[in-house]
């Protein structure tokens, strides 16, 4: 396997204060990628960065090309889907006219209806929901919407920034289900941030310790999930 | 009775023009929260370019056609020029360059085709429509002409995807970008409709106020009641808004405090909503979380 995303000393700042320490990451294509740590560690700030969304230094290169320098819009158009924080729901619009935002940037209009088909086959809660204002929904539902709002955008890569942030845990398993089959049936691999280690260790293949802007140690689930110190010290399980 | 009548067709012509400025503030409004000042004027200084073209010999409905796209990229032009660059600037800069472009506007039409009062046509004929003097076809035509606007604005912002897009941004910028929205330039298209809109408001008033560079300020104050009044948030409310104030300061006029203070009407207007219901008769109050 090949590395997708490769991030190569990266700092990143929000006005004078510097969140990251030269971090250096690499994601594998096909794979899901766990970026792990306490509060305030810069796991979010990670997916910012790699988004052009702070001001920030060093490398980001996408499958060979060098995107440090494009625009986040440009960057998504890439091929790199963030579901952000918090959600980023549109409230006022409809689910449908959620999903609908993607035909802007796509070409294929034919493909992305059949597309759209394909994100209610693995959300049919949102089906149901299609002429309602996204405001409306459940935060589960919510968190459903933005993850399908990225697979709109046939994305490469997906980054995903705590999707179990507080959703019941029935909910939370659902969506993490979905997660898996979307990363084997259609190829998007993902690096996630998640608060719930066990959860995101059981998902991901590989993972990233972080530790205030810094990348502690890094090596595949299983090794973290094997070493106790490790686990007792920096994800408190 | 038939003078009710009048008033109230003479009312919806200007609120039909008070609707357009209305909307044409709100449409940048609800994208970047500034009030843009200058509206007006820009909408005048459009109004000029379709009377220089008429005036040149041009057919009516092409010059309207052509001042509509030019003020289209002019509105384009300016948030790309001088906008873009405020972008991270405080509220209190804006607004000095919004009063710097309405002073310019202002200026540079004096200065070009002077402060004399001119005559603009109208492609409407003056006379009845039933023969009874009570609605004239050139007040249908405004109203008309005004309705059909906004049916294109709706068709535009429900069904297209770029619609789409424009009120995604200006609704959820940063996650909007996350979609490949290329936030800045939907800025930048509602800036072109708003001009595009203001010039078609200048268009059909100033057949009725005549054209010299300060026709459109005290409209734009009806225009700013319509919108406060509408729910400044809300494109739809501006046009009702627009409607209302126009019918009711024809009606207070003839009926209660006579001509000379119906602009002083529209100022109450705004002030009372304000105090009293500062979210407008459609607006949605936003609370917001501390």
């Amino acid at each position: 396997m090949s590395a997708l995303l490769q991030v190569k000393g990266m700092s990143a700042w929000y006005g004078a204060i510097r969140a990251l320490y030269e971090l250096d990451l690499s994601i594998e294509k096909g794979g899901v990628t766990a970026l792990l740590g306490a509060n305030g560690a810069g796991k979010t700030t990670t997916l910012r960065a790699i988004c052009n969304m702070i001001r920030r230094s060093g490398n980001t290169i996408l499958d060979g090309t060098d995107i440090t320098r494009r625009s986040t819009e440009d960057i998504v158009r890439m091929g790199v889907a963030h579901v952000p924080e918090g959600r980023g729901t549109f409230v006022a619009l409809t689910v449908e006219e959620n999903l609908k935002l993607a035909f802007h940037i796509r070409r294929d209009h034919a493909e992305a209806r059949r597309d759209m088909d394909l994100v209610f086959e693995y959300f049919p809660r949102l089906k149901e929901r299609i002429r309602q204002q996204a405001g409306t929904l459940s935060g589960g539902e919510q968190q459903m919407l933005a993850i399908a709002r990225a697979l709109m955008i046939r994305p490469r890569l997906m980054l995903l920034d705590e999707p179990s942030f507080g959703l019941a845990p029935l909910v939370v398993q659902e969506i993490f289900r979905i997660l898996r089959r979307i990363n084997a049936e259609e190829h998007v691999s993902m690096l996630i941030v998640e608060q719930n280690a066990a959860l995101a260790l059981d998902l991901a293949d590989h993972v990233y310790l972080l530790e205030t802007g810094s990348v502690v140690t890094s090596g595949p689930s299983a090794m973290v999930q094997n070493d106790e110190t490790l686990r007792k010290a920096y994800l408190g399980y | 009775m038939d003078f009710f009548v009048q008033q109230i067709a003479a009312g919806l012509t200007s609120g039909a023009i008070y609707a357009c400025v209305a909307l044409g503030l709100v449409m940048i409004y609800v994208s970047t929260d500034h009030i843009n000042f200058a509206q007006g004027e820009m909408a005048m200084f459009a109004t000029y370019l379709a009377w220089a073209m008429i005036d040149a010999g041009l057919p009516y409905w092409v010059a309207f056609g052509l001042t509509v796209a030019i003020a289209f990229g002019g509105g384009l032009f300016i948030q790309r020029v001088v906008l873009k660059p405020l972008e991270n600037a405080p509220v209190l800069a804006l607004v000095v360059c919004f009063i710097a472009l309405l002073s310019i506007f202002n200026a540079l039409a004096g200065m070009i085709w002077s402060y004399t009062i001119k005559q603009f046509p109208s492609p409407f004929p003056a006379r009845d429509i039933f023969g009874n003097g009570l609605v004239s076809v050139q007040q249908l035509g405004v109203v008309a002409v005004t309705l059909i606007m906004l049916g294109a604005l709706t068709v535009f912002f429900r069904y297209t995807t770029l619609g789409l897009a424009m009120r995604a941004a200006a609704q959820n910028a940063t996650s909007a970008r996350l979609m490949g929205v290329r936030v800045s330039w939907m800025l930048a298209l509602g800036w072109g409709l708003a001009a595009a809109i203001g010039a078609i408001a200048g268009m059909l008033v100033a057949p009725i106020v005549f054209l010299d560079p300060n026709m459109m300020t005290g409209i734009l104050v009806y225009g700013f009641a319509g919108a406060l009044v509408g729910g400044i948030g809300n494109p739809m409310g501006a046009v009702a808004g627009g409607f209302i104030v126009g019918v009711l300061e024809n009606l207070v006029g003839s009926y209660v405090i006579g001509n000379e203070l119906k602009l002083t009407f529209a100022l109450i207007v705004v002030i009372g909503v304000l105090l009293l219901k500062p979210a407008g008769i459609f607006g949605r109050v936003i609370v917001k979380r501390v």
